[in-house]
């Protein structure tokens, strides 16, 4: 079945080659659709990409929805994730329009780089807050009472942001807590619990309040010595900032506090 | 993979006419190259001059050891279950064995990070096997050196049985048949007689489940966290040092690819001498 010259073969292998390039770069053609506005005036559109850290998701979901509403043509793309990698990812090129961290740290990754257009701003805190089982079996009160024995407790490992500043609060009270484990993020630690594989974690209190009736905050007065800022730039790179500065601009406006309080982020 | 062995050797070919044609040629070149740039790449950006400092923290011996041990001890506990696991496979009839085969062979196509998942809905402490392990015996497996061994087997078995069954499969059963008509049980052929037979090829699969368990870094995590000296293994180690210490994760891979290729150097010589 094979009787075709070599040539004609290495032809088909270039033609298939081709195939597949064309394909490719007609796919990354269209994903690039941007705008300068058509007609000049406030029109928005394209697709408005944003780098932002893991505990932003549902806030932020619901701000995108509503930019998308107002203005129609535009699309809102999060790339939701720890703020190191997204940070990495930033700095290694990645097309992004906004980046929101967890962290005024990881942004300056970006930012020692000169990759962000203009200083960036804070425009939520969150504290941590101790997630425990529903009811509160322990009758857990206070950041000593993790101190117990007889309590699986996990922590964030220090590498991520969770885990520096459940560190810095424990340092505040001057305690010493050896958890069963120091997860690799915040969600990891919040899940031993939902699951109740341990009985409480340190995490952020929007991580508890997106946890619904799974976990049951507790509040510690230590939280306020270890508050995150959460800092947000438009990248100096981006291929839609007019967008961009737009979606920011809802972020930072009284409806964006609004509905990120709402998710349980402290004002700036 | 295995299985070739006892299969005769089919009729030398006359030595190909010419080299390679282009079209099989330059993807294989490029294969070859988007192997091994990356662990190249590892190399030249490797810390070299910081590496003794970063290599002697006592963080990194205590990872290392803890992944040996625990790669070591999960490839024993797979060669317990799995060989068996492999011969019922290969050499008995059982309604819905070819389903059981999938079903063993699922871990391997499972992302690690469902393993620990599953691993934690049986075994955790509110799981559905965990629950009576701990109200029972006052056992959980969660955050514990064991659980991480529970972990890497999971994921590892099903190399070692596939291989092993494989193996069995090529291996003439008559041998085993010739040894119960003399009068031993079949618990004794095995043990005398297939045992031997298919050393080789448990031996294969056994590194093989070695190699991917010391690999072994989402169900791990997620089943029996991070905690240093305990569950810490050395992928969990790289990935938390990348966080935000780059060197140090760079370094951690390097011990991690220099374990890897020891043991690819030392099987080349008997089981890896292809055809």
């Amino acid at each position: 079945m094979n009787t075709r010259t070599p040539a004609r073969r290495i032809l088909r292998t270039i033609g298939a080659g081709a195939a597949a390039l064309l394909a490719l770069s007609a796919c990354s053609s269209s994903s690039g659709d941007t705008t300068t506005g058509t007609s000049g005036p406030p029109e928005l559109s394209g697709t408005v990409t944003v780098f932002a850290a893991a505990s932003l998701k549902e806030g932020f979901e619901e701000l995108g929805a509503r930019f998308e509403r107002r203005h129609p043509g535009t699309e809102v793309t999060f790339n939701f994730g720890g703020s190191d990698s997204l940070a990495a990812g930033i700095v290694n090129g990645a097309p992004a329009d906004v980046f929101a961290a967890a962290s005024p740290r990881t942004m300056a990754v970006v930012t020692d780089r000169d990759g962000t257009a203009g200083p960036p701003v804070t425009f939520v805190r969150n504290q941590l807050q101790i997630a425990t089982l529903p009811g509160n079996p322990h009758r857990i009160s206070s950041l000593e009472d993790l101190t117990g024995p007889d309590l699986k407790v996990v922590l964030c490992d220090e590498e991520v942001p969770c885990g520096a500043a459940a560190r810095k609060a424990l340092d505040a009270a001057g305690l010493e807590l050896e958890p069963v484990s120091y997860e690799q993020d915040v969600k990891g630690a919040l899940t031993k619990v939902e699951l109740k594989e341990a009985d409480a974690a340190v995490v952020y209190r929007t991580d508890v309040r997106a946890a619904g009736d799974k976990v049951e905050g507790v509040d510690f007065p230590e939280s306020a010595d270890a508050v995150n800022e959460y800092p947000i730039a438009l990248l100096e790179d981006a291929p839609h900032a007019r967008a961009g500065k737009a979606f920011i601009a809802l972020v930072r406006s009284a409806e964006g506090r609004k509905v990120l309080t709402g998710a349980g982020f402290l004002e700036p | 993979m295995r299985g070739e062995r006892r299969v005769a050797r089919p009729p030398r070919r006359p030595k190909g006419s010419r080299g390679a044609p282009l079209p099989l040629l330059l993807p294989a070149v490029l294969g070859l190259a988007f192997l091994l740039v990356p662990l190249i790449a590892l190399l030249l950006r490797a810390p070299w001059r910081g590496l003794p400092e970063q290599l002697t923290g006592p963080g990194v011996w205590e990872a290392l050891r803890l992944s040996l041990i625990c790669a070591t001890a999960a490839t024993g506990l797979s060669l317990v279950l799995g060989v068996p696991l492999a011969w019922l496979l290969a050499r008995t009839e059982f309604p819905g064995r070819g389903l059981v085969r999938a079903l063993v062979t699922l871990p391997l196509v499972l992302p690690p990070v469902v393993g620990g998942v599953a691993l934690l809905l049986a075994l955790g402490r509110n799981g559905v096997v965990g629950r009576w392990l701990d109200a029972w015996f006052g056992i959980t497996l969660p955050f514990t050196t064991a659980g991480v061994v529970l972990a890497e087997t999971f994921v590892a078995m099903p190399f070692l049985v596939i291989s092993v069954e494989g193996t069995l499969r090529a291996a003439d059963p008559r041998y085993e048949e010739a040894a119960t008509t003399l009068g031993a049980s079949r618990f004794t052929a095995f043990r005398r007689v297939t045992l031997p037979l298919i050393g080789p090829g448990i031996a294969a699969g056994a590194v093989l489940a070695w190699a991917r368990a010391l690999g072994e870094f989402g169900a791990t995590i997620t089943f029996a966290g991070n905690f240093p000296g305990r569950t810490q293994t050395m992928p969990l180690a790289v990935y938390l040092a990348l966080q935000n210490d780059p060197a140090a994760a760079i370094a951690l891979s390097l011990v991690l690819l220099a374990v890897s290729i020891a043991v690819l150097a030392g099987l080349r010589d008997r089981w890896m001498r292809a055809t």
